[in-house]
């Protein structure tokens, strides 16, 4: 920014200053927009047109946006300081109502009110073509009419998507849109398909409309604080929604892809072993003699034999299928691999792992085998322990890491350090992920303190931090 | 020279080429032409990435110079090399005795223009035509490659230490493609304008069927363009690319089948699937014909 005086406030169209907010947004949302960045973003502009939102959208994302994982957020912020129209917009229905605002807004929202407007949705809904213009405007209407709630001062308003979808219940709409595709000429699947994608789209529009006009009114700094989600490989394990896990264990593969070929490389690049004298003679032939470029053996790569223990009770189900998941997906870099699930009793479930299984069926399996790793099913971390040593001893050796995952709350039970310390002290190196956030360790009934003392404790609360953490033990030595 | 002037005319000009463009990619083939900033394409593998290059030089009239990446490239190979086998020769030829020139003067001799191989970094550079440069599968490559690339990037010079630095006489336009197999750096991110392609809608992928496959029926394209849409809403370990579908539309009128039913498709899934697990989730989820609501 320049250093000059500050324009006086009258010239400001506020164009700047938005743009600059909407960059600090995306900043705290965990983008790393630099200032370099920042300037590209204006120079695109400068050369387009503004007559079209998607056109400044796509120069937003093409100068800022740099991960497709940031896509979600970088719509979501650019939604709410760029939002696709102001109050209820332009094509506001009839125009008869739009002179009056308090007595009006009552008669908009009764009964008769609401069966109407479900009428006309369900009929743009069924469709043969999906018109997403005509689907925006009913989502801004929805909201004007049914998702209003009053604010928290006099004088104030606040929106609810939530309110809206309940009341006007998009979703008891499906079997309406069924029938009518059917009529229309589609087969059975693909009609399923098509209403439950147009419901979910409507139930979205509908989510974002109401972001849009609460940051009307509280300003978009705070709808940019309080609604937008983090990027999916920041969200915490423990607190991630069913969407979420979704999207989670589409992106277990890809990420445990690239997390091989990026040890694979490194693996490469350290190969270089002591001088290949043969080879590097006879190509110094094509250069007179002269050695110009030297050629080595390649040395044999390290493996690891891992094992993996894992607490599959209720907190911690979700970080315990995806730990399992993903280092199972890395099982190329391994010598081999043992895993055992456990609540208070020891189940083995490598067999599971069959290579090159669906992830869909593994999970399926493993959610069924859960029963085998409990007896009473109260979680007990020094029951689960003896059990192991007693059983499955033999699993674990000089040249073995041990990895165990859990939040090691163990219900005030007998914790048995001295077998977890005679595991740990017969194998090459264990560590122990926990899924919690470190300053909660140690309250309640979580021994993690304790046993933090016997194998090295890392916090694991989302797929960044795991992505980290094999990288980390199955990476080159730091030192 | 501008390359497009404006996003629209990006839009005709592309598709007069034969590659259909969305209002995205348009907007950013623009934008790479005006601020001359290099371009980075992300995406799965088979959207065509590699493809817009091509079709922004056919569209602009300008060559293609083309870096394929991959583990090992070094700047020997990226940038420029000395051929060393001629300054050897030139070396040896040198009269001996008394009037043998002093080393200085051989030295400026052999690193010369004479002995300069280019490579296509350098190659693109010194070009005095509109260039297109395709650095392609940029994720290949190791890290330090990385670094190379950067001074030819942002400023669009290489600097050969015995020569000199060399500057760009006509920016080319420069078109980055990755895969995603690793994380670019950020420094190689900040230069570059970023573009996610992903799998296109189906009207767009009927176009680009049609455009690619003269002859297709209309009714098939449309199965197979549903087809494909379901198989990708799945979650298979790899999913059908572009690519893969026009793949399969070859095929379907190579076998002049008519109609994309089940037994058409069980026959020929082996072109667009290329795993085993993928084969039975498929051949499950399609026969039983029950829906998976759409989980996003």
């Amino acid at each position: 920014m320049p250093d000059g005086p500050a324009p006086a406030d009258e010239y400001r169209s506020g164009l700047l200053d938005r743009h600059l907010a909407f960059i600090e947004a995306l900043r705290g949302a965990g983008l790393s927009v630099s200032l370099a960045e920042d300037i590209d973003s204006v120079a695109a502009l400068s050369v387009l047109p503004w007559g079209e939102r998607a056109t400044v959208r796509d120069a937003f994302a093409a100068t800022l946006l740099k991960k497709q994982s940031h896509r979600t957020t970088f719509d979501a912020l650019f939604d709410v300081y760029f939002p696709p129209m102001v109050g209820d917009g332009v094509g506001r229905d009839g125009g008869e109502e739009s002179g009056e605002d308090g007595a009006a807004g009552q008669v908009r929202d009764n009964a008769a009110a609401l069966q109407d407007f479900r009428d006309r949705l369900a009929e743009a809904m069924e469709a043969g073509e999906y018109d997403e213009q005509q689907m925006r405007q009913m989502a801004a209407e929805m909201m004007a009419r049914f998702g209003a709630m009053p604010g928290r001062g006099p004088g104030l308003s606040s929106w609810s998507a939530y309110t809206a979808l309940q009341r006007v219940a998009p979703h008891e709409l499906t079997d309406r849109i069924i029938e009518a595709l059917l009529a229309g000429g589609m087969d059975e699947g693909e009609a399923n398909r098509a209403a439950a994608r147009r419901v979910g789209g409507l139930t979205r529009m509908v989510e974002d409309d109401a972001r849009r006009r609460i940051a009307e009114e509280k300003g978009p700094d705070h709808v940019a604080d309080v609604t937008v989600r983090p990027s999916i490989d920041k969200i915490a394990f423990t607190s991630a929604r069913r969407a979420d896990l979704e999207e989670m264990r589409r992106q277990i593969f890809p990420l445990a892809r690239r997390l091989a070929t990026r040890l694979a490389k490194e693996q490469h690049a350290r190969r270089r072993g002591p001088l290949d004298f043969r080879r590097t003679v006879r190509a110094s032939m094509a250069t007179g003699g002269v050695p110009l470029t030297t050629h080595h053996r390649p040395k044999r790569p390290h493996r690891t034999d891992l094992v993996v223990l894992c607490d599959v009770s209720g907190s911690v189900a979700n970080f315990a299928q995806f730990t399992l998941l993903f280092v199972f997906a890395l099982r190329e870099v391994f010598q081999s691999m043992r895993a055992f699930t456990f609540i208070d009793h020891v189940h083995e479930v490598t067999p599971y792992f069959r290579p090159g299984a669906d992830p869909a069926d593994v999970l399926t399996d493993l959610a069924a085998s859960t029963s085998h790793a409990a007896l009473w099913g109260r979680t007990n971390y020094g029951r689960a322990f003896t059990k192991f040593d007693e059983e499955y001893a033999d699993a674990l050796g000089p040249k073995t890491t041990l990895l165990i995952l859990g939040d090691g709350r163990s219900n005030y039970s007998d914790l048995h350090t001295d077998v977890l310390r005679r595991m740990a002290g017969s194998v090459r190196h264990s560590w122990w992920l926990n899924p919690e956030h470190e300053r909660n360790w140690g309250t309640g009934d979580s021994a993690a303190p304790t046993y933090g003392q016997i194998v090295d404790m890392i916090e694991c609360r989302n797929l960044e931090q795991l992505e980290d953490f094999v990288h980390r033990i199955i990476g080159p030595p730091t030192r | 020279m501008t390359w497009f002037d404006s996003p629209a005319d990006a839009a005709a000009r592309l598709n007069a080429t034969g590659y259909l463009t969305d209002h995205a990619t348009a907007t950013t083939a623009f934008l790479a032409g005006a601020l001359e900033k290099p371009l980075l394409l992300e995406g799965p593998a088979g959207v065509g990435k590699t493809e817009l290059a091509k079709a922004v030089s056919r569209a602009t009239g300008a060559d293609l110079v083309r870096l394929q990446c991959y583990e090992g490239l070094d700047e020997a190979r990226a940038l420029y090399e000395w051929n060393y086998k001629k300054q050897l020769l030139r070396i040896q030829a040198e009269p001996k005795g008394a009037d043998a020139p002093d080393w200085g003067r051989t030295h400026d001799d052999i690193f010369a223009e004479e002995f300069l191989l280019t490579r296509p970094l350098l190659t693109a550079i010194r070009r005095e035509e509109p260039t297109v440069l395709l650095i392609d599968e940029v994720d290949k490559t190791d890290i330090e490659v990385e670094g190379l690339l950067l001074e030819v990037l942002s400023d669009f010079q290489v600097t050969i230490p015995e020569l000199g630095t060399v500057a760009a006489t006509r920016r080319p336009f420069v078109v980055l493609t990755s895969n995603a197999s690793r994380e670019l750096s950020e420094a190689v991110k900040r230069r570059c304008l970023y573009l996610h392609l992903d799998y296109p809608d189906a009207a767009r992928e009927r176009e680009i069927l049609h455009s690619q496959v003269p002859g297709i029926d209309d009714r098939v394209a449309e199965q197979l363009v549903a087809t494909v849409g379901r198989l990708r809403d799945m979650d298979l370990k790899k999913a059908p690319s572009i690519a893969e579908s026009v793949d399969w539309a070859r095929t379907l009128i190579a076998l002049e089948i008519r109609d994309l039913d089940e037994k058409a498709i069980t026959d020929t899934l082996g072109v667009v699937l290329k795993h085993a697990s993928d084969h039975e989730r498929a051949i499950r989820e399609l026969k039983i014909g029950r829906s998976i609501p759409g989980s996003r």
